[in-house]
């Protein structure tokens, strides 16, 4: 089912195309990213959907609905919205910020208590300690996951993030890019993300859409990019000389191990990447590597081989 | 845990200015002794915690007017809507502020009469700017990220403005106007000039009539006044804004 669709969409501020003749599908349940450079129209796409920016032309549904059936405000408490900055309001409580859409909407007080320790715990911030800290109290870290879960509050039909990870360091970006995915994979909502990051896009993206100068360049899964790039400004955003180990990155361990094997050493996890089986081979200068499942039992072994994939 | 805000200056201020509303009257002998020279030492005409009363009163009138006008005009240039009047309320506001109140004074008197009314007039003019400039400043100093969340969210214009941007610009909002009716009290002393009772009174007389004493003991008052309704707003912010606790 087709949960958002951007159909011939453009958008000019003072003259000057921003967006140009955008055509655009997420799935129920998927994670779609938006990718460019600045000025490449993402954010102002994004900002569409929301309403937070009037096209000019062309429609924009959600959930087979044109947005503009409904007041704008009435569209955005079902529309999840965490951005770059974060935003929080600095004057209210963790617990005020969490709450905020919920209580637009008028729920009952037990019930958003009770949205917010859940999303809280979600969030891996113990309620007890966070519900009444203000903004100034937490970290980068902690404020961007407050502000996911402020997005999520009302349990909106879809989530937009305009470049939620941008201004974190890259061991805060990571983290919680695997709680997005473990979050998305446990709520099946779908979420539009905006972001400049490849690697970004290439791990969290199911379906990737490439924007320049107001345009999609081309759209699909992270192997397409990699494998088939429509032009040469793909070729260079997808990084030429990375696009080996980026598609290494995008398969796991499991997907190439030999199950029957065993073999002594470090081993590796199968749910690691072969980016990181990679980087393992190398380090450890060896060519093959135990694997193990998530209860640490052996599960088989890797062959430096085995990192080709068999041709197909 | 923050610490419970420090009041011990504003009860000190406020002890001293009634200490000296009850020992004023009783003083005469002190002020004889400190300027001999002077025939009558202790200003009587009208009771000290009368012209306070009077003083206050004046201040309270022009300095509501001052603020409910200086937020509203600040509002409506802030808005999409009032955007191109901006440069016009700046420059009126210029204006105002480079009469000397004595002027404003000459001018509003033989027009509209003597009495509290030219006063009136002439703090209310001279209380506008800062209210009105606290007012812009506050709401410039919300992060644009806030209200764009806020817009996101599905926040509507009134409640966005109720509920986020007032709370946020109050600090420097309320700074405005702390800076206005601080400045009100001393300027009202000066609207004794037409009329108006006001502690200035005996700072006129006393100005007139060569009797320094006079002139001290409003002063004093007026002073005492200033730094009191100074500490209420310093103890007002401290309790206004509880999310810029001990970190900052």
């Amino acid at each position: 089912m087709t949960m958002l669709e951007l159909k011939a969409v453009n958008k000019f501020f003072n003259g000057w195309q921003a967006v140009a003749d955008v055509d655009l599908q997420v799935a129920a349940g998927e994670l779609a990213v938006l990718i460019g450079t600045s000025g490449s129209g993402k954010s102002t796409t994004l900002k569409m959907i929301n309403r937070l920016i009037e096209p000019d032309s062309g429609s924009i549904r959600l959930a087979g609905e044109d947005i503009r059936s409904q007041p704008p405000e009435v569209l955005r408490r079902r529309i999840g919205y965490a951005i770059q900055s974060v935003g929080l309001f600095p004057h209210w409580t963790v617990e005020q910020n969490i709450a905020a859409v919920p209580a637009l909407l008028k729920w009952p007080k037990a019930r958003i208590r009770e949205r917010v320790v859940e999303l809280l715990e979600l969030l891996h911030l113990p309620a007890a300690q966070y519900l009444s800290r203000y903004p100034h109290q937490l970290s980068g870290g902690q404020q961007q996951r407050v502000g996911v879960a402020r997005a999520l509050a009302a349990d909106p039909e879809v989530l937009l993030m305009d470049e939620p990870f941008g201004a974190l360091d890259p061991v805060t970006r990571g983290t919680l890019q695997q709680e997005l995915l473990r979050i998305q994979a446990l709520s099946g909502k779908t979420i539009v993300l905006v972001t400049h990051d490849i690697d970004e896009a290439l791990l969290l993206g199911q379906h990737i859409v490439l924007m320049d100068k107001g345009r999609v360049v081309q759209q699909g899964r992270a192997r397409d990019f990699l494998l088939h790039p429509a032009n040469a400004f793909v070729r260079d955003f997808v990084g030429q000389s990375d696009v080996g180990v980026r598609l290494l990155g995008l398969d796991t361990v499991a997907s190439r191990m030999r199950p029957q094997q065993q073999a002594s050493g470090e081993p590796i996890a199968a749910s690691a990447t072969l980016r990181e089986a990679l980087s393992a081979f190398v380090a450890r200068r060896v060519s093959s590597l135990p694997v193990i499942d998530a209860q640490g039992r052996p599960a088989g072994v890797l062959h430096f081989a085995d990192l080709l994939p068999v041709a197909t | 845990m923050r610490p419970a805000p420090r009041s011990s200056a504003l009860w000190l201020s406020s002890g001293l200015l009634l200490a000296l509303l009850y020992l004023l009257p009783h003083s005469a002998g002190l002020f004889a002794w400190l300027f001999p020279e002077v025939e009558r030492p202790l200003y009587t005409q009208d009771s000290f915690a009368s012209l306070v009363l009077a003083h206050l009163l004046l201040v309270l009138a022009s300095s509501l007017i001052a603020v409910l006008g200086g937020v509203t005009a600040g509002l409506l240039v802030s808005r999409p809507a009032g955007r191109e009047f901006r440069p016009l309320l700046d420059s009126v506001l210029a204006i105002s502020q480079a009469l000397p109140p004595v002027a404003v004074l000459a001018i509003a008197a033989p027009l509209i009469g003597f009495g509290e009314w030219p006063a009136l007039i002439a703090l209310v003019l001279y209380g506008l700017l800062p209210v009105t400039q606290g007012t812009l400043a506050g709401l410039a100093s919300v992060p644009d990220s806030v209200l764009d969340v806020a817009r996101g969210l599905g926040m509507g214009r009134w409640r966005i403005l109720w509920q986020v941007e007032l709370p946020l610009a109050a600090p420097v909002l309320l700074a405005g106007v702390r800076t206005s009716v601080v400045i009100n009290i001393g300027t009202a002393a000066i609207a004794s000039t037409v009329g108006a009772r006001t502690l200035g009174l005996p700072i006129i007389v006393g100005l007139s009539g060569f009797n320094t004493a006079y002139v001290l003991q409003g002063a004093l008052l007026v002073a005492l006044l200033a730094i009191v309704a100074d500490q209420c707003f310093d103890w007002l912010a401290r309790r206004l804004s509880p999310h810029v606790g001990a970190e900052h």
